[in-house]
């Protein structure tokens, strides 16, 4: 074991590393000790006590805490949709892909209770299955507009590429907030679930494509069909005509491709701050200025014969908190769960 | 270490006794004190590997800036791998209007425009960005079925792991937000390409957390079994394998990415 190599390691992500492994900075007396004191395979155990000297007693970064209970009330709505999945309405090559990603969702669920806990917050409480109601009439308050999502392949499909494509957008605009920026671990994981998550939405719009050429029950074959609510790509182009639902009502999927919201960006639910984010405006799927940089044909070399829905496509776009527990609240029979 | 000896410098025997006759800085200091013998604390200290110089290497430099280099190389990469795909035999048989065809023409689209577009923003950060660089691929890479959906596969996968291992690494929100908005589209190309080679592989446990834990060296990626998170990979992980298909003198030095 190469001890200050780890040290190293560790340095380059907490440069204060030796601050924390002793505030007092007698550093000399304390690794002198474990030198002479300690056998080598002592030396293992030191070591351990030394890191839970020096994180162990970290305060609980709350304003992370609260963002990941979000990320988890979302996967709960993800995972308890998958566990409903009609599988005899699919072929079964859909089948598989329904399995695989209620098999993620789930893991999503339980990693991020745990990752909750291992810094020192509080999960939510577990929701009860009535919580969801994916009709979207949230417990009868109002019309249904997902009545047959159990026994229409279609309309539960919808709901799936709807949902991942939602959990893409909040992990995408919750990465920024300061306080997930300041917790390198967080956000490596976050990031690591937004790409998950980005697959599974690429995987449902291929199976819809499939759907739509009936014939065809490979996904991957499937041929998208302007304007893609119906056939749509693997990837967001412009504002997919308002997703896959856009006409439904009183829920239409449109506002899962639309604008979020830039003001108070940063505070979700009953007022909770989570940081600041400099600079990052939630705005369309169809944007096609990034960073400061028009994109199309004309500003950027090499790309003059390209279509113009390629610019857009090339770029997803990320939602605030609030806009994204609106969405989800279509789904909550309390109407407020995610708030 | 890079502390106390100069930047690409293996020792030499001066070097080994300078930080002896120099005031020694506390973080040094810290590396000393523990080793059985002062000599090997020097010998240790000269030959972390963060220290190796690279000559005619393309050094993506450090910081934010440092990160949109790199993900300006990776997309070069998969821009030139697209762009030789359309003139490929395999390519060139596709029939007009064919799934495949349709995705491939898609995939060179968006990457073409990352390349781009990253080459703009590093110029508008006033920052420099690294030049153009030169492939190589495997004979007969552009020819089957097999190897140009292969390469492609390793191209996205690697692209996701890449920009997730290196978010991390960039300090202003408006370029972790910008990366974001770049990965899901690379991840979503990943899993369709994945599932042309393999129905039903968009996930699977070489790409994602199932049933082996993560065991990526990036520090801050600790998922266990069974959590279905991407394995991101760090940017050393990630040039050894882009270096691959990278000429001499197009190689990329990521050390001072951390």
């Amino acid at each position: 074991m190469n001890f200050f190599q780890i040290i190293s390691e560790i340095e380059k992500v907490d440069p204060e590393v030796y601050d924390r492994l002793d505030s007092r900075r007698s550093v000399f007396k304390n690794m002198a000790g474990l030198g002479q004191k300690l056998s080598a395979a002592a030396l293992p155990l030191a070591v351990g006590a030394i890191f839970n000297k020096a994180y162990g007693q970290t305060p609980a970064n709350l304003t992370v805490v609260n963002v990941l209970n979000f990320a988890l009330k979302l996967e709960y709505l993800e995972s308890y949709f998958y566990n409903l999945r009609p599988t005899a309405l699919f072929n079964t090559n859909t089948a598989t892909s329904l399995n695989l990603i209620a098999t993620d969702e789930a893991n999503h669920v339980k990693f991020l209770r745990d990752t909750i806990t291992a810094i020192g917050g509080t999960p939510i409480a577990v929701p009860a299955t009535t919580e969801f109601d994916f009709t979207g009439s949230q417990g009868g308050k109002r019309a249904a507009t997902f009545a047959n999502y159990l026994t229409n392949a279609g309309t539960y499909l919808a709901l799936a590429q709807s949902f991942e494509d939602t959990g893409v957008r909040a992990y995408k605009g919750a990465a920024p907030l300061t306080a997930v920026m300041a917790n390198k671990t967080v956000l490596t994981a976050a990031l690591n679930i937004h790409s998950v998550e980005a697959r599974h939405a690429s995987q449902l719009r291929a199976i819809r494509r499939a759907l739509a050429t009936a014939s065809n029950p490979a996904p991957s074959l499937g041929i998208p069909v302007s304007p893609y609510s119906a056939a749509p790509k693997s990837w967001i182009s412009g504002t997919d005509a308002g997703g896959a639902s856009p006409s439904s009502s009183p829920i239409s999927t449109s506002g899962i491709y639309g604008v979020g919201n830039d003001t108070g960006a940063a505070t979700y639910g009953a007022g909770t701050s989570n940081g600041t984010m400099a600079n990052v405006l939630f705005l369309a799927e169809n944007n096609i200025t990034q960073g400061g940089v028009a994109l199309s044909g004309t500003t950027l070399p090499n790309t003059s014969s390209f279509p113009a829905e390629a610019f857009s496509e090339a770029f997803d776009e990320g939602l605030d908190v609030g806009t994204v527990a609106a969405i989800a609240n279509n789904f909550s029979v309390s109407t407020t769960y995610f708030n | 270490m890079s502390h106390n000896l100069p930047t690409g410098a293996q020792p030499t025997a001066a070097d080994l006794d300078r930080p002896l006759y120099t005031p020694i800085k506390r973080r040094s200091f810290f590396m000393y004190a523990g080793a059985t013998a002062g000599a090997t604390a020097l010998v240790l200290a000269g030959c972390s590997k963060d220290d190796n110089n690279s000559p005619g290497m393309v050094n993506v430099g450090s910081g934010d800036v440092g990160v949109l280099n790199y993900a300006y190389a990776l997309e070069q990469l998969e821009a030139d791998f697209y762009t030789q795909v359309r003139s490929g035999s395999y390519y060139t048989s596709l029939a007009a209007g064919s799934a495949e065809k349709l995705i491939l023409d898609d995939l060179y689209y968006h990457e073409v425009i990352h390349r781009e577009f990253l080459k703009a923003a590093i110029t508008g950060a006033k920052a420099t960005p690294i030049k153009a660089l030169e492939t190589v691929y495997p004979a007969n890479t552009f020819s089957s079925r097999a190897s140009v959906f292969g390469t492609a596969m390793a191209f996205e996968d690697l692209g996701v792991a890449a920009y997730n291992g290196a978010g991390q690494y960039i300090s202003t929100a408006q370029y972790l937000f910008l990366a974001g908005k770049i990965v899901s589209v690379e991840a979503r190309h990943a899993a369709i390409i994945r599932d042309l080679m393999s129905e039903n592989s968009f996930v699977g446990n070489d790409v994602i957390t199932l049933t082996s834990a993560s065991n990526s060296s990036v520090s801050t990626n600790n998922a266990p079994t069974n959590s279905s998170l991407e394995r991101a990979k760090s940017p050393a992980e990630v040039v050894a394998v882009a270096n691959g298909f990278l000429k001499d003198g197009s190689k990329l030095d990521v050390s001072a990415l951390r």
